[in-house]
């Protein structure tokens, strides 16, 4: 089989083109430097990603609903902003492509209550792949 | 009305504004943030993926923690940051370099702040339909692109289902892959010019992986629809004319512009700061120093970046050398720098010939195995393999008294991409 695909290991961007040899391996050409070849090999047998998504904040994030009193709650309800209402949240570790349409949507079910500090621990060991999802900012 | 007195004060809390203020505390000056919104970081808070502090940090981070690094510096500074505060005026007065800048706040109400030196650091802005002047109707749906991003990952509010989006720049290809992930079906990315506007790897993450068809050297003459938008109409290019027998239609209800990013510069123009005709951010001497004495500039509202590390390196420069204007230090000597064939900027616009200089340059080109050419006064000095560049990938280098050796007080260094 042959599968073209484009390098981003720099900004270069060559054209690869991955090719089955008889002993199985992978051939890469079109790369200019090991980088692009060991790039495309990943790419091809086990293709991962950062995710970076935002979960519900709970009561406490929802300011129109909060009676805090922390001066930028006040300010938000003054202006009738509610800022923010997600809690941004990332994979700590790339994820496998095939599983990220399911890790999505457990992150989009999970509502979070603040406190939050960044790098808290949101979902832990998700489906034992080894890699947690965490907080990318402090909310009070 | 409140008043006060610090020696250099940042308009602008997000990463330029921060680093820049960072090294100016250092030195040992007081120091004031002003920032229009209720936290610091600006843009990065919205900008929730990653690829954000590889130079800087050594690793990938977010947008949020790239901010909260710099955020966490400031909070163990004696900088005074003052939220939701917008600078309205920046008065300069004519005796012994005093600035006076008029701040309005909910929280404060009016504030007057006299200051010795100011560090513009008010970012960029989106441009929209108006400025690329899209044909068509006016209906609902029509989002820039920064826009959409601030209400899906910060409001939750997901703006539409059907998406087109026009412009190949980052933050369209970004939000390409953020509306995919959200559960909305992105039709097209719709790009003018015969090759994308943003990285490559933008590209390919956020349009490969989603399979969404990137049309270049195309045009979108029409926005349809009554009360939200319907469609929009693509017209191919050829040879720098529409083809209108090759029109297309695209059916959506969204349509997000990221059709690129102008510095944010109203306040510098009232001060009586000369703006750069291509870059529209301020012309700055080495030092980076406006044309008004005292008055600094750096970060996107100085020239557009591609990259926040390359903000925060050029805001701590900014600040260290407003720092040193403090203290009454002036570079003794300046070479100006001029862009030369296929470079549409150069900043900064001069050179100390006395310690190296980041210099940072735009393309106009695309090309492989360029070469970047350095004549001081009609000599080439240096050439310097390039290998791939392109207009969306900015270049810099370093240049240094051995380069600039034999200078005079007239010379001019040209850079040049061949």
């Amino acid at each position: 089989m042959r599968r073209e695909l484009t390098c981003i290991v720099c900004p270069i961007g060559c054209s690869l083109t991955v090719t089955d040899k008889e002993n199985g391996e992978l051939e890469v050409t079109g790369n200019r430097c090991p980088r692009g070849a060991a790039y495309a090999v990943e790419e091809i047998t086990a293709p991962k990603r950062v995710v970076t998504a935002t979960c519900r904040l709970g009561p406490a994030g929802a300011c129109s609903e909060s009676d805090s009193k922390d001066p930028i709650y006040q300010r938000m309800r003054r202006h009738g902003l509610c800022d923010p209402r997600r809690l941004p949240v990332k994979t700590s570790a790339p994820c496998p492509k095939e599983y990220i349409d399911e890790l999505l949507s457990e992150i989009y079910r999970t509502q979070v209550n603040p406190p939050v500090r960044r790098g808290d621990i949101i979902i832990k060991n998700w489906k034992n792949l080894g890699l947690d999802v965490v907080a990318v900012r402090a909310l009070d | 009305m409140k008043e006060l007195r610090y020696d250099a004060v940042v308009i602008g809390g997000g990463a330029a504004g921060m680093a820049a203020a960072l090294e100016i505390d250092k030195a040992g000056f007081t120091c004031a943030i002003v920032e229009r919104e209720d936290h610091l970081g600006g843009i990065l808070m919205q900008c929730i993926h990653n690829g954000f502090g590889l130079h800087e940090f050594k690793e990938e981070l977010t947008g949020p923690e790239f901010a909260e690094r710099f955020a966490e510096q400031v909070a163990k500074s004696n900088i005074k940051v003052y939220l939701g505060t917008t600078v309205t005026d920046i008065n300069v007065q004519t005796v012994q370099y005093e600035k006076e800048l008029i701040c309005a706040s909910p929280d404060h109400g009016v504030l007057k702040i006299t200051c010795k030196s100011v560090v513009l650091a008010m970012g960029c802005r989106e441009r929209n339909r108006g400025n690329v002047r899209i044909p068509g109707s006016r209906p609902a749906g029509v989002y820039t692109a920064g826009l959409a991003q601030r209400l899906v990952n910060i409001e939750g509010y997901i703006p539409g289902k059907e998406v087109v989006i026009i412009g190949s720049g980052d933050i369209g290809l970004i939000m390409a892959r953020r509306m995919s992930w959200v559960g909305c079906h992105v039709k097209a990315v719709v790009e003018i010019m015969p090759y994308p506007s943003g990285l490559t790897r933008n590209i390919v993450q956020c349009l490969h992986d989603f399979n969404i068809p990137l049309y270049l050297s195309c045009q979108t003459t029409n926005i349809f629809g009554n009360d939200r938008v319907e469609g929009v109409e693509v017209t191919p290019m050829e040879n720098g004319a529409l083809v209108p027998e090759k029109a297309f239609r695209i059916d959506c209800d969204t349509v997000l512009l990221s059709v690129g990013l102008v510095p944010e510069n109203e306040l510098s123009k009232d001060a009586g700061v000369e703006l750069h005709p291509t870059t529209n951010g301020p012309l700055v001497d080495a030092s980076l120093m406006t044309n008004v004495e005292g008055i600094f500039a750096c970060g996107n509202v100085l020239h557009v970046h591609d990259l926040v590390d390359w903000v925060a390196e050029e805001s701590r420069f900014a600040g260290k050398q407003a720092a040193a204007w403090l203290r009454g230090e002036r570079p003794l000597h300046q070479v100006r720098v001029k862009a030369g064939p296929n470079v549409r900027y150069v900043n900064p616009g001069k050179l100390d010939p006395s310690r190296d200089n980041k210099v940072y340059l735009r393309s106009m080109i695309v090309k492989n195995d360029a070469v970047l050419e350095l004549r001081l006064d009609n000599r080439v000095i240096k050439t310097i393999k390039k290998g791939h560049i392109q207009p969306s990938e900015m270049i810099t280098l370093s240049i240094g008294p051995k380069e600039l050796e034999g200078y005079t007080e007239n010379s001019a260094l040209e850079l040049a991409l061949l």
